[in-house]
């Protein structure tokens, strides 16, 4: 802003540097000019000369824009067209403004140089400036216009220009937050002008492409293993199966081989726990949606964990509103639910409380499990979302870590709210429904 | 019995065929789905195993047309398709049940039974019966040499799936699916915690228990005679 303010006033300067400020080189250029003739006259044909030479000028000139005064030692004109040798302080380079009266009466404004001649006669020799000097008013009016002009029309400019910059910047903050906070599949907004803001735009959306790529191409790899590994590992099975069957177990290999099976078994489970959090993320299954009473659905499944709460003497509270219902896939459901159930059991000590509530919200039903177990710091909350992620209090209890990834994918197809919070003791995990 | 296994893993299919012999069937072998419809035509079958994808006719299609042939022979689909939705098209499709691969054989073998059983015909039973254990199912009410015990509403269900199939074995994803309706594997064992309370109501007070736990495959409940 001040870079540009400099800009316009030198500019300005210059304009009026090159006109008025040459108007007034010329003025005193003539006048210097007719100084050197005038001394020259005097020279070379005296006072007579002088006189003459003045007098012709006087006469010649008919705009009445030149001024001349010669007088003797006692400032008594003797020739020239003012009325009297006017009264000023003397200045150093004999260059003086002033208001002048000439002989008919007028009175002019005027620049004038004057100077003593041998035979103490004194000689002015001078310019009416009055229309220079309205030239240079207007000149001087139309720039310090211009500049107010110009300076207002900046300033409005960049204000409308940083608006919208800030707009637009704000526009991209903000989808970038969003997409960061969620869904990566979204992108920003272009404004198709082909500015730097859309490039910015184009770039950061180019990134998402990749990341989304990076993403896509891990969980293809975990799902191409899962898928490709299914088949040798069915084979293992079978055949440390068979050979489990009707034979004597001479060399006692039995147990080596069925606690073999139950590791392949675990295996596969992980595997097909993969693939279905990816047939959820993938959210193809959302076509098959039915409407889902949430109450008889959490019912089941915590009638399913009853005993086992019950078995580790936990108290399984069950507390549901009846008549909520949200379009979903009761397979899936109930699965999350269940293995939040599972995980809430797991971690649960002996004599603490687990519970299954079912409360409309807001915004719609909102699903929640809770427990006294030792809870989830804040720093592993998204963490224990991800697949494969066991917090390393939990390595020696049994179980892959896809639980509540698959929790996670599945509250993601239903385009429901997955938040866990802490119930000092215990954890609360919150499935918030948009119904 | 005789059971034509419709399979393109050769491998797959002689570890299935070898292990269905060893448990006393018959077992005819075909490797893509044009020959299986030939093969169905001509041959009569006890049950059937189809793969869901096969090269030429998919298995879906086979069970398709035999049904609309008015063949009505049980048919246990298998599918590499670890989806749940794919379990609602194969048994819209006429399959009797699924299975999804990879799949212990036990659990093959537990359905097969069950799926041959039924072909067997099915009566209209009002009460079951397996030993001193009786199931009414009109008035949902169990009783054990004439002492009511007293259920829930799902130990109904279960003791009722398990003496429908009494004699053979009951796999734990059986249970979950028929007595629960649930095609997910519970991380942890539910359903043992289930049977073992199931146990204690029908078996405590008596000497001869009549619900067992198969090692390795599942549960079943038999009379000890």
């Amino acid at each position: 802003m001040s870079l540009f303010g400099a800009s316009v006033l030198l500019l300005l300067g210059f304009i009026y540097h090159s006109t008025a400020g040459f108007m007034e080189r010329q003025t005193d250029e003539t006048i210097n000019a007719e100084i050197r003739g005038l001394t020259e006259q005097y020279a070379q044909l005296g006072l007579t000369g002088l006189v003459r030479a003045i007098e012709t000028r006087v006469a010649r000139d008919k705009n009445g824009g030149a001024l001349y005064l010669l007088t003797d030692w006692k400032f008594s004109p003797v020739a020239g067209n003012l009325k009297e040798w006017p009264e000023f302080s003397s200045t150093q380079d004999g260059w003086v403004d002033l208001v002048l009266q000439e002989a008919d009466g007028e009175v002019v404004s005027s620049r004038f140089k004057y100077f003593s001649l041998p035979g103490n006669y004194h000689l002015l020799v001078g310019r009416n400036v009055a229309e220079r000097n309205t030239v240079e008013d207007l000149i001087m009016d139309a720039l310090v216009w211009g500049l107010v002009i110009t300076v207002a029309m900046g300033g409005l400019g960049a204000l409308l220009m940083t608006r919208g910059m800030l707009g637009r910047l704000d526009v991209i903050n903000r989808a970038s937050r969003e997409i960061m906070q969620g869904d990566l599949t979204q992108r920003i907004p272009a404004k198709g002008a082909g500015d730097e803001f859309d490039q910015l735009t184009a770039n950061l959306n180019a990134m998402l492409d990749r990341i989304v790529g990076l993403m896509d191409g891990v969980r293809q790899v975990s799902d191409n293993i899962a898928h490709d590994l299914r088949g040798p590992l069915n084979r293992i099975r079978g055949r440390l199966e068979l050979s489990l069957r009707g034979h004597e177990d001479t060399n006692g290999l039995r147990p080596v081989l069925e606690r073999t099976i139950a590791d392949i078994d675990e295996v596969l489970a992980a595997f097909h726990a993969i693939l279905t959090i990816s047939q959820a993320e993938a959210g193809s299954r959302r076509e098959e949606f039915s409407d889902l009473d949430l109450a008889v659905l959490a019912r089941d499944v915590a009638e399913l964990y009853e005993p086992l709460a019950e078995e580790k003497d936990i108290r399984l509270n069950v507390d549901l509103t009846p008549g909520l219902t949200v379009p979903g896939n009761r397979h899936l459901l109930s699965q999350a639910l269940a293995n939040l159930l599972d995980n809430a059991i797991k971690y649960t000590p002996e004599g603490g409380e687990v519970g299954v509530t079912l409360t409309r919200g807001d915004s719609g039903p909102e699903l929640a499990v809770y427990d006294t177990g030792p809870g989830v710091p804040v720093e592993h909350r998204a963490a224990v979302l991800k697949r494969f992620f066991r917090m390393e209090s939990s390595r020696n209890t049994p179980g892959s870590g896809l639980g509540l990834s698959l929790v996670a994918a599945v509250a993601k197809l239903h385009a429901a709210g997955l938040t866990l919070e802490d119930r000092s003791p215990g954890l609360r995990v919150l499935l918030s429904f948009h119904a | 019995m005789r059971i034509l296994i419709v399979e393109d893993d050769l491998e797959a299919a002689a570890y299935l065929a070898k292990g269905l012999r060893e448990s006393g069937y018959a077992v005819d072998h075909v490797a893509d789905g044009k020959e299986a419809l030939y093969r169905i035509a001509a041959e009569t079958h006890d049950a059937m195993v189809v793969d869901r994808m096969l090269p030429g006719v998919d298995g879906l299609t086979i069970v398709k047309t035999m049904r609309a042939a008015g063949n009505k022979t049980p048919v246990l689909i298998l599918s590499a398709l670890g989806d749940v939705d794919d379990r609602v098209k194969g048994l819209r499709a006429g399959g009797d049940d699924y299975l999804t691969k990879p799949y212990a054989f036990s659990e093959l073998q537990a359905r097969l039974e069950a799926l041959l059983r039924r072909g067997g015909g099915e009566a209209a039973e009002t009460v079951l019966r397996v030993a001193d254990l009786e199931l009414d199912l009109v008035s949902r009410t169990a009783s054990r040499s004439g002492r009511p015990i007293d259920l829930k509403p799902k130990e109904f269900l279960l003791l009722e799936y398990l003496m429908r199939h009494a004699g053979h074995v009951v796999t734990r994803t059986m249970l979950l699916e028929n007595v629960w309706d649930y095609s997910f594997d519970p991380q942890t064992n539910v359903i043992d915690v289930h049977i073992s309370r199931l146990r204690h109501k029908i078996d405590r007070d008596f000497d001869k228990p009549l619900l067992h736990t198969i090692r390795g495959a599942g549960y079943t409940i038999r009379d000890p005679r």
